[in-house]
């Protein structure tokens, strides 16, 4: 769309990395920061309003905390991790509910920023997430029984060990924060940039540039803008739904007794 | 408070120290508050419900067991009585049979006596009439015997041979007549002394 504008106006300065550097509100309070606080506040208000009046027949807002809840517990945790799957359901949940209040806030109008397309939460998460697994193995295991089931897979030949341990120590210790972190801000920050890219560019087409032309054709780029929201709505609820159930998977591995 | 160096070139994998401050306190406290307030709200109205709606269907499932155990008593006690009163018809219409036939029989035996009484009287009276007769017949016998021959027996010796010989010859053929052929004739006197001479 940069290459469309050739009026004698100013070209148009595709968005880029710095439309991700937000200026601070006061202080070191960041919109991020506020986004944060926000969205915890949201979360523990919608719930307790659920829980308000906890009644075996639900109200609406009970059954949708519920759905929320029973999802959570019933086709992530029970599934990934088995037996003992009660005990992490209250941290999985909050973190579902985290993850997806802040990835919805890149749609929500006015405040359009998904809180992860900074890379620090994601990352806090995600130690969060590897401190939880790593102690749970630990202490279920004991520390190299732990060491044991997470790089030593059994019935495989030792010359495809030589290999493989290293592999799997890598991959199950070491890079899944990584990943998990990554993978979630990566597709934030992508999310927001095309967001912003489209609307921006329909800004430009509509407002700055000189030829009629792009002015007509504006309308697409606000079109395209509306299609990727929409996107962005699936794939936010998506990365959430990912995040938690590979922290499920992590922990469901770690306390798992046979590999 | 940004780690990035500066503005000359932002990179976007470097982390914002006050986002992971504030983020990892927001969430830890809204795990925290969430695990104490809400989330046991939710298990407890699961277990609840779990508990409400299995307590329910148990409950069914024990009235419908009842409801069958009572049913199959009753089939037995039906079958059992059906059996008891089969059992008491048959029962009747072997006594039946039985009384019948000791009815029967008695009355046979009954009747046999009857029978049997009714042939000794025959006899008796058979007998006595003979008797009588006999001695009725002496008497005539005497009487037509004066009258015929006239005169008076003297004696009460002699008349006495008399009768007892001519009750002999009687006798003698009442059994001829009695035994058939059997007896020889000719015996007119002497053989078989039945009956006593009166």
């Amino acid at each position: 769309m940069t290459t469309l504008a050739t009026a004698p106006a100013p070209g148009f300065d595709a968005p880029g990395v710095d439309a991700f550097d937000l200026p601070p509100i006061f202080g070191p309070v960041t919109k991020p920061v506020v986004l944060l606080v926000l969205s915890a506040v949201i979360i523990y208000v919608l719930f307790r309003l659920a829980v308000r009046r906890p009644q075996l027949v639900p109200s609406k807002g009970q059954f949708m905390g519920e759905a929320f809840h029973g999802m959570v517990r019933n086709t992530i945790a029970r599934d990934m991790i088995g037996p003992e799957f009660l005990r992490f359901v209250p941290f999985l949940t909050a973190l579902f509910a985290f993850v997806l209040v802040n990835n919805l806030f890149g749609i929500i109008p006015l405040i359009q920023f998904p809180t992860f397309a900074h890379p620090g939460v994601p990352y806090a998460l995600a130690v969060i997430v590897w401190l939880v697994y790593n102690t749970v193995g630990i202490r279920h295991h004991g520390f190299f029984g732990y060491l044991r089931v997470s790089t030593w897979p059994p019935d495989v030949p030792w010359w495809v060990r030589i290999i493989l341990t290293p592999i799997e120590f890598l991959s199950n210790i070491l890079l899944r924060p990584v990943t998990l972190s990554l993978r979630l801000f990566g597709n934030m920050f992508a999310g927001h940039l095309l967001l912003v890219l489209f609307v921006l560019g329909g800004d430009y087409m509509l407002f700055v540039a000189d030829s009629i032309t792009l002015k007509l054709l504006s309308p697409f780029a606000f079109g395209m803008a509306i299609v990727f929201t929409f996107f962005e709505a699936f794939v936010q609820v998506v990365q959430a739904y990912i995040f938690v159930m590979l922290t499920a998977s992590y922990i469901g591995s770690a306390i798992a007794d046979d590999h | 408070m940004e780690l990035h160096v500066a503005a000359e070139e932002l990179n976007p994998l470097v982390p914002h120290l006050s986002e992971i401050i504030v983020g990892t306190i927001a969430f830890v406290l809204l795990l925290w508050l969430l695990s104490r307030s809400v989330f046991p709200q939710f298990e407890r109205v699961y277990a609840e419900r779990t508990d409400r709606i299995e307590g329910g269907l148990k409950r069914a499932e024990e009235a419908q067991e009842q409801a069958i155990a009572l049913k199959r008593q009753y089939e037995e006690q039906l079958a059992g009585l059906r059996a008891e009163a089969a059992r008491i018809r048959d029962d009747a219409r072997a006594e039946g049979n039985r009384i019948r036939a000791e009815l029967r029989e008695q009355a046979e035996q009954e009747a046999g006596r009857i029978r049997q009484r009714g042939e000794e009287q025959l006899a008796a009276q058979r007998e006595q009439t003979v008797r009588s007769l006999r001695s009725e017949i002496g008497g005539l016998s005497v009487q037509l015997a004066e009258r015929i021959v006239g005169t008076s027996l003297a004696d009460d010796a002699r008349r006495r041979e008399t009768v007892d010989r001519f009750l002999a010859d009687l006798d003698g053929i009442a059994d001829e007549r009695d035994d058939g052929h059997v007896a020889a004739r000719g015996t007119s006197a002497t053989g078989a002394p039945s009956g006593g001479a009166s």
